[in-house]
């Protein structure tokens, strides 16, 4: 059960060889006893995860089973799930039960799959390395002095620890592909607008874009093959024909051509990382590809952008934690200025503060156009750079950040450096691209090292097919931390 | 020196829809706080706004109405500030891109007819309510307004007086009900005029330092709010002082306005596009659709009542003043299209005085358009006098004898007495009762033929067809 990949677990509950009930037990019982050791997790409900479990074996008893029917999933605890504490890592919502299932819940639930916990985040998915988290730090499992990134990185945890078969994780700058470069395992950013964002609390709701986190990348199909579809509830959702995420895993890689960004590959990535990467490159041209130099000229200025954009975006989307009507409320005041005041300045934890401060600045009366303005055009010219390099090539290549997992408690002091750990990922979510992260080896104190692979919009299916192919000759992705 | 008064009005119109702008709670006024606030409208974590159509539809009937440009895309903005009414922190609204733009409203302000030009109108979301009675020490908020959708109508300050702004918020406040987009009511709060008012001297072009006047819900506050206001602002240039630009509060009770908020303690908004909502983009095809489910404007119909019946401009303003009215007048007027003057005049007179009695709405008057026009065809036809006709109306109000204008004239003996001989009959009687007013008449007394007349219809208990009565007795006065 500890190592099995989704489709075996799938198999065993079909063939009556397990039941959901064993299998969420088994692990509801590993999240006990290691959870103290990790914090992966901010909420465990043994009594609905098991209601689950149980409606999920009858479900199966009659055959009506699909293929994550019984299967636990840990849920970060951004999606409002019905019934459960859904805190984003906050204290600001630490009293939040959610009262409506978010749309990415509703269709695991709808697919009769299992919610095994709440997974524990940077607060409101702001960070890389979980350190923000009201809820307290989370430690990597292949190294307890490291970070496991973030900010789904109780996600990433508790998949390399074997606390749950799969997780689902958000992406807002890097959030999914990140974490799972330094937990050592894989995770995929969909294009934006295929999954809901309805329910999913809204850090940058242009970038913001839900994904899986597992194992491997026939997991993360399978897992794409539920949370991707339209919802009439998110303007932005897509409206697109259903799509087979695990039709083309096995089409070969001869003619793939993989572009090397000159702006990924300069000063800025770590020694260890970049041998990882020159291996997995050579894997590649083995399996048939061949790769070519491309240039993103603009790339380099993704972090700026997107630390104008993401917080002039999340400094009006958390105005609604305001102490009125859920949530942290300051228990004395003096009118109603002084309880936003208080209910914020308590609710909230230094990053927030610091990034709705940015906000608030760029988009006030006289530096709107010379922050949030200029930033969108150089989303656009962002944008643009990788259109043009997809003339040249299928995919992007590169590392997923420029080290492996740095020490607990050696970045937080130091916000721009804790930003640049995003500086390969945010350019997907600026451009709304697909973009994931496999593993790929290690490097420094043997922690693990990533490998990202960006498409063009909607090639999903093309991404995991790579990285699968890769999959298939390496056990990178079948190392357990535990 | 002489001063101009120089208006510019907004007005927040609430559309008519049955859900809000970007929920699917209901709309309807006056229910139980906090039933009509879904998790949208209260804004929980994680919730996104989905745009209601219909909400469009109707800002794009305005648009239309008023001969404004459709812009497409329109783009929906954030308004950011906090107010314990706001659930999000924030208000959707629209900011640079407004969906409908320029346009303009024709109006009559005594007699003659003037332009005011339209900025724009956009679409918003309404706040709740805030309720600071009946909780001791602490505030009650309301959300069930939350989200409601409002059409925000700005207009150019081509306004110079509160008689100006009074006919241009009337004129919007038809013309909005008369497209169906709102129902118009102002005690519910569905149309709001805010008002800017700066004043000049007479003869300047440069517009003085304007105050703007909050929340005007009735015609009378707003013409008072403005008198009270340009007076004001007047007295200060006078004394030599200078205007401070502010938001003001019109208190009805003393008949003043006063400071609400400075321009200093003014808001930054900061507006930015709402990245939760696409740009909004409308087609030729849907504003084309849109266009003929527009019923004909009250200004063509003003026109062709014109054109058509040869109507004064009075009673087509009259006529217009509502499309039930103008309806009503249409439906009456097409079974006796030669009397139109006739069913005009019955209908400011009769029956408007008599629904004010009521305080009945037009379209709830138990007299119907055919059973006006088949009284008025009895008036035209000579069955009955217009006065008897007063008697017949009153039972068809009260529909007796199956509301049939023929049965009630049989039943209660009202049919006109046309023939030749009676009335003969009667006018020799009275000549032979009043010698002497028959010689005063004949001595240059003009006035004794009124009295004469008056006698004759009496003893006809009035229904003498009064024109032969004139006939015969002039012809009866000659004669001798």
């Amino acid at each position: 059960m500890l190592n099995a990949s989704l489709k075996e677990l799938s198999k065993q509950l079909a063939e009556k060889k397990l039941s959901s009930v064993e299998l969420t037990s088994f692990f509801l019982q590993r999240i006990k006893t290691l959870n103290p050791d990790y914090n992966a997790f901010i909420t465990i409900n043994e009594e609905m995860s098991l209601a689950q479990a149980i409606n999920a074996d009858k479900m199966l008893a009659v055959g009506e089973g699909g293929p994550l029917t019984g299967i636990p999933i840990a849920q970060k605890d951004i999606f409002c799930a019905k019934g459960w504490l859904t805190t984003c890592g906050s204290k600001m919502l630490s009293n939040f039960i959610s009262p409506y299932d978010a749309g990415v819940i509703e269709r695991f639930n709808l697919a009769g799959a299992v919610n095994i916990g709440k997974t524990n985040m940077d607060e409101f998915a702001m960070g890389s390395s979980n350190e923000t988290s009201y809820y307290g730090i989370v430690k990597n499992p292949w190294d307890t002095k490291a970070v496991p990134g973030g900010s789904s990185g109780g996600a990433a945890c508790a998949v390399a620890a074997r606390l749950a078969p799969a997780a689902t994780g958000t992406d807002t700058g890097g959030s999914i592909r990140q974490p799972a470069a330094l937990c050592g395992i894989s995770g995929i950013k969909p294009t934006y607008g295929l999954v809901s964002r309805y329910g999913m609390i809204a850090f940058a709701s242009s970038l913001d874009q839900a994904g899986p986190m597992a194992k491997s990348a026939e997991d993360l199909a399978l897992l794409l093959n539920v949370m991707v579809g339209f919802d009439a509830r998110d303007s932005t959702s897509l409206q697109r024909a259903q799509e087979d995420y695990t039709s083309s895993l096995e089409r070969p890689l001869s003619g793939l051509r993989i572009g090397l960004p000159k702006e990924y590959f300069a000063k800025g990535m770590s020694q260890d990382v970049e041998n990882a990467i020159d291996k997995a490159l050579a894997e590649y041209r083995k399996l048939g590809a061949e790769t070519v130099e491309v240039v993103l000229p603009n790339a380099p200025l993704s972090i700026p952008v997107y630390y104008v954009l993401a917080p002039a975006e999340a400094s009006s989307n958390l105005s609604r934690f305001d102490g009125v009507r859920y949530g942290y409320r300051a228990e004395s005041y003096s009118g109603l200025a002084d309880m936003y005041r208080k209910s914020r300045a308590e609710g909230f934890g230094p990053e927030v503060k610091r990034r709705i401060l940015i906000g608030t600045y760029v988009l006030s009366h006289g530096y709107y156009d010379a922050y949030y303005i200029k930033a969108q055009k150089l989303r656009r010219l962002i944008a643009q750079d990788f259109a043009e390099a997809y003339r040249q090539c299928d995919v992007i290549m590169g590392p997923t950040t420029p080290t492996v997992a740095f020490n607990l408690g050696e970045k937080s002091a130091d916000p721009i450096q804790m930003y640049l750990s995003d500086i390969y990922t945010s350019a997907a979510n600026l451009t709304g691209m697909p973009a994931m992260s496999i593993p790929i080896g290690f490097g420094e104190k043997n922690r693990p090292v990533g490998l990202h692979i960006i498409g063009n919009y909607f090639k999903e299916t093309q991404l995991l097919n790579i990285a699968n192919q890769y999959q298939r000759v390496t056990d990178w992705h079948l190392k357990s931390a535990v | 020196m002489q001063w101009e008064i120089v208006i510019g009005l907004e007005v927040h119109t609430q559309l008519s829809t049955q859900s809000k702008i970007f929920s699917g709670a209901s709309t309807a006024y006056g229910a139980t706080p906090n039933t009509q606030a879904c998790e949208v409208d209260l804004a929980l974590p994680g919730v996104l706004p989905v745009l209601n159509k219909g909400a469009v539809e109707r800002a794009i009937k305005f648009g239309l109405s008023v001969n404004a440009k459709i812009n497409s895309p329109s783009v929906f903005a954030r308004k950011n500030y906090f107010y314990p009414d706001l659930p999000k922190g924030y208000q959707i609204s629209q900011f640079e891109l407004p969906i409908v733009q320029g346009g303009s409203i024709c109006m009559q302000v005594n007699g003659v007819e003037k332009i005011v030009r339209l900025t724009r109108a956009h679409l918003e979301e309404d706040a709740g309510k805030s309720l600071h009675e009946d909780f001791h020490d602490m505030t009650g908020i309301d959300l069930n307004r939350a989200g409601t959708p409002l059409l925000e109508i700005v207009s150019e300050p081509d306004m110079r007086s509160s008689a100006e702004a009074v006919a241009y918020a009337k004129t919007l406040h038809t013309l909005v009900r008369w497209i169906g987009i709102c129902d118009g009511n102002m005690q519910e709060g569905s149309f709001r005029c805010d008002a800017n008012v700066s004043v000049r001297p007479v003869g300047t072009e440069k517009l003085g330092i304007r105050c703007e006047i909050k929340n005007l819900n009735s015609f009378r506050f707003l013409e008072k709010a403005i008198d009270f206001e340009a007076y004001r602002q007047i007295e200060i240039l006078e004394e030599g002082g200078t205007i401070r630009q502010e938001t003001r509060l019109y208190d009805a009770n003393k008949d003043e306005t006063r400071t609400m908020r400075t321009k200093e303690d003014a808001n930054d908004y900061r507006y930015f596009p709402d990245p939760d909502l696409l740009p909004l983009e409308i087609t030729v095809e849907w504003i084309e659709q849109v266009k003929q489910t527009l019923p004909e404007l009250p200004q063509a119909r003003r026109d062709r009542y014109m054109v058509e019946f040869g109507l004064s401009a009075y009673d087509v303003s009259v006529l217009t003043a509502s499309r039930e009215m103008a309806d009503y007048f249409d439906a009456s007027v097409k079974l006796l299209p030669t009397q139109a003057k006739l069913c005009a005049n019955w209908i400011m007179g009769e029956i408007s005085g008599r629904l004010n009695k009521e305080n009945m709405e037009i379209s709830n008057c138990p007299v119907k358009p055919d059973d006006l026009a088949a009284l008025l065809i009895r008036i035209s036809d000579g069955t009955t006098s217009g006065k008897v006709a007063k008697t017949i109306f009153e039972s068809l109000w009260l529909g007796e004898c199956g509301k049939n204008v023929d049965a009630i004239i049989e039943a209660k003996g009202l049919k006109q007495i046309s023939d030749d001989c009676a009335i003969e009959k009667l006018v020799d009687d009275v000549l032979a009762a009043n010698v002497q007013q028959v010689a005063d008449y004949r001595n240059g007394k003009e006035k004794a033929f009124n009295s004469l007349i008056g006698q004759i219809m009496k003893a006809a208990q009035g229904k003498a067809n009064p024109m032969q009565v004139n006939t015969i007795l002039k012809k009866k006065l000659m004669e001798k």
